[in-house]
């Protein structure tokens, strides 16, 4: 007889469900502080979103629609195994489209698409601690959130403009949450930081290596540190979408031909489809530019 | 006019002994039963041989040295404080506004040029800044130290020219009390004068001032009383 | 220093046991406002010991410590929160290391060091805080061209000047040295100490240094105490202390000193 191996719905066992479906109950009653919790093997390597994975195999239930992402695609590498690792160990229904998903599991963005009351966004976190690179020591940063001192978190932006003329941070731009917790927002660009702020959906955070667990809850604050005189500043891009005219999204550079030919795009695919369809005309420009 | 009492020093039964515990606890007195008084106006002389304790006597006014008997007694107003009992802190403000002390080795502070020295010792003593510098450059002016040293250190300064640093930095401020240890020792005649000059004015001003002179010439002109420091001998 | 002031910081009975062996033993003192007292002593004397508990590095095994916050307030300073306790390190106090890597972050150029402890009171202009980076690297003698250079790229003799304008930026009323001139040359300690009397006579600094050297003790402070075996030998004015020693034990210090 052919042994056929069946996983427990979403791959993890019930009892390591529940622990880190504690742990993500902690991370919501104290937004922005990061919670341990113990990470499991995975049939991935770390730095592949084990901690993501984690949080979602631990909340979806048979009902729920998973999309996944990978830098705002949902066709790269890692969107696609992931998603299928889900589709196979849970068996649930998979989309490419943000409005219809009631769990996200994304790597690196946000979805332009606005979420709502009801949706979960997991993200996938390599580093939690925003102060590691500036204080390596543990114990040091526990402390360092728990008595609220975060002078330090300010002494790398001064670092920055010192020696760049303005805050070069471009990613996991670090925040304040409910004006207590200084947190990573995970590396999204800082384009990303004001979606997180006031968000209807729930944000979930895991990082598995780390074994620590972050979220946010719905209509939470998230404020993106600064100094009075350089304020926070969105990054802006010249050019509309080359392929739907949008000119509020993030936008990635694609490199066309072998002669520096390049395009930008909407990172986020489906955005881009969903506005490609809705508005055949869109197309502003040439492929060909 | 009731005569008040104008002594502003009264050393009174004041003993030391020095305990050399390095040379297995050997006693070596020096001084017992000291005691006169310093009175505001006049400059007390100590004399006798090399040796005796003059300088030991006048470093226990300053407080630089402890007693094992007696009292020291300095009048500041109505107020008569033990110098002998008082606290670290209080020594400390009674060298400040009430005993100056012209020693005779000076402790040079690295980079602080002589001019700076002497303003300080002012400026402890409660002058304003520019009015210490100003007092500091006529005593140096008087004491012949040319201009181009006043921002030296005086660590490089000749023996005589070091003396002098001391001296201004001793006479700069308005101490009721100066205390002299051999002011005029490495000076030529021309200071030596300068010197008297100084004393001679501190005691129109009403100093008590109490001074140890090997120069028998200097002694003579400023002296009013003297005091045989071999009578305490121990 | 007007009669009746009260002191500072008052520490009494400060004891400090490892088991059986004795790190300081009853050791109780004053401090006020605008001197420098001076903790000497030989390697094991119990005089870093002394200042770890001062600084409340340490806790001690006997005793109690008493300071004067800058409200007025005289407070207890084992009894402090772990956040008041923090607060006051970072704002009314500094510390002076030996080592200038333990007292400075040697991965963050001067000025971010100099502008941290602002920052982490709340200052939140870039230029402002910049500004008195500035001013604090020239007060202390660092050229104000090196603002955004490494630690790693200065002399011994600069990163302690650092040290001291990181820690002066917040105007500490008391500032503790654990011989912050140990391992230079000695024109480099006749500078520092320059700039510390400098600083203790401008800003009325309390300072409790802790040096083996006798030299930087007469240089430096006005009040000694002397330390052997975690005990207390003998304390007074410093002048006192050094020209008039009345143990054995600081008169063995004081003829051993080289430099007298």
């Amino acid at each position: 007889m052919t042994g056929v191996v069946s996983y427990n719905f979403a791959y993890l066992d019930e009892q390591s469900k529940r622990t880190i479906r504690r742990a993500i109950l902690k991370a919501i009653a104290i937004p922005g502080y990061q919670v341990p919790f113990p990470s499991r093997e995975m049939p991935m390597p770390y730095g592949w979103g084990t901690g993501g994975v984690q949080v979602t195999a631990s909340i979806l239930g048979p009902h729920d629609i998973l999309k996944v992402i990978d830098q705002g695609a949902d066709d790269t590498t890692n969107a696609v195994s992931i998603r299928q690792f889900f589709a196979r160990t849970a068996g649930v229904r998979t989309t490419t489209h943000t409005s219809e998903a009631s769990i996200i599991q994304t790597r690196h963005r946000i979805p332009e698409a606005p979420l709502a009351e009801g949706q979960i966004i997991v993200y996938q976190v390599p580093i939690p601690e925003p102060l590691r690179f500036l204080e390596p020591r543990e114990s040091e940063t526990r402390q360092m959130h728990a008595l609220e001192d975060y002078g330090l978190m300010h002494v790398k932006l001064y670092e920055d403009i010192a020696r760049h003329g303005h805050i070069a941070t471009a990613y996991a731009y670090p925040v304040m949450v409910e004006a207590r917790y200084l947190m990573d927002p995970s590396p999204t660009p800082k384009f990303d930081n004001p979606k997180m702020h006031m968000s209807p959906a729930l944000q979930l955070f895991g990082a598995g290596r780390e074994q620590r667990i972050y979220a946010l809850p719905p209509y939470t604050r998230v404020v993106s540190l600064d100094f009075d005189d350089h304020p926070f500043a969105r990054t802006r891009f010249e050019q509309p979408c080359a392929l739907c005219g949008a000119r509020d999204t993030y936008l990635d550079e694609v490199v066309t031909d072998d002669s520096g030919g390049r395009m930008f795009v909407c990172s986020d695919t489906d955005y881009c489809q969903g506005r490609r369809t809705a508005a055949p005309g869109r197309e502003a420009h040439d492929e060909r530019r | 006019m009731v005569a008040t009492d104008t002594a502003l020093v009264r050393v009174t039964g004041v003993t030391k002994t020095f305990v050399m515990h390095l040379r297995a606890g050997a006693t070596l007195p020096v001084l017992r039963e000291v005691s006169f008084e310093v009175h505001g106006g006049e400059c007390v002389v100590l004399d006798g041989p090399s040796g005796i304790g003059k300088s030991c006597i006048l470093k226990m006014i300053f407080g630089n040295y402890r007693i094992d008997a007696g009292s020291i007694l300095v009048r500041q107003g109505q107020q008569w404080t033990d110098v002998a009992r008082a606290s670290p802190r209080d020594v400390l403000r009674l060298r400040q506004c009430m005993i100056g002390y012209v020693s005779q080795f000076l402790r040079t502070i690295p980079r602080v040029g002589a001019l700076e020295v002497v303003a300080q010792s002012a400026r402890d003593n409660g002058l304003e800044a520019a009015t210490a510098r100003a007092r500091a450059a006529d005593l140096l002016a008087r004491l012949a130290i040319p201009e181009r040293l006043w921002q030296l250190p005086p660590a490089t300064f000749s023996g005589g020219e070091q003396q002098r640093i001391n001296i201004a930095r001793g006479f700069v401020a308005m101490h009721p009390v100066l205390l002299l240890d051999e002011p005029t020792a490495s000076l030529d005649q021309k200071n030596r004068a300068a010197v008297i000059e100084f004393i001679r004015r501190r005691k129109r001003a009403g100093t008590a001032l109490v001074g140890i002179f090997h120069d028998e010439d200097v002694k003579r002109q400023v002296a009013d009383r003297s005091i045989d420091v071999s009578r305490f001998r121990a | 220093m007007s009669a009746g002031e009260e002191a500072l910081l008052t520490a009494a009975g400060l004891t400090k046991l490892y088991g059986a062996r004795i790190g300081c033993m009853d050791v109780s003192l004053d401090l006020y406002a605008g001197e420098v007292l001076a903790v000497v002593g030989e390697s094991g004397s119990g005089k870093s010991t002394l200042l770890s508990l001062l600084a409340t590095q340490l806790r001690p095994s006997h005793g109690r410590i008493r300071y004067r916050m800058r409200d007025g307030v005289v407070r207890d300073l084992f009894a402090l929160g772990e956040a008041e306790r923090r607060f006051l390190l970072r704002t009314d106090w500094g510390f002076v290391h030996q080592d200038a890597r333990l007292g400075l972050r040697m991965g963050v150029s001067a000025g971010g060091n100099v502008g941290e402890r602002l920052m982490a009171v709340g200052w939140r202009n870039y230029g402002r805080i910049r500004a008195e980076a500035l001013d604090w690297l020239a007060r202390v003698e660092i050229e104000t061209g090196r603002i955004d250079d490494l630690p790693t790229t200065f002399s011994g003799g600069m990163r302690q000047r650092l040290q001291i304008a990181k820690n002066m930026v917040t105007a500490p009323r008391l500032v503790f040295m654990d011989e912050p001139t140990g391992g230079l040359d000695v024109s480099v300690q006749a500078r520092l100490l320059d700039l510390m009397r400098g600083l203790v006579a401008d800003h009325g600094l309390a300072v409790v240094i802790v040096t083996h050297d006798l030299a930087v003790a007469r240089l430096l402070s006005h009040r000694l105490i002397v330390m052997r075996h975690g005990r207390v030998i003998e304390t007074g004015l410093t002048d006192q202390v050094l020209d008039d020693p009345r143990e054995p034990y600081t008169q063995l210090l004081v003829s051993a000193d080289l430099r007298g």
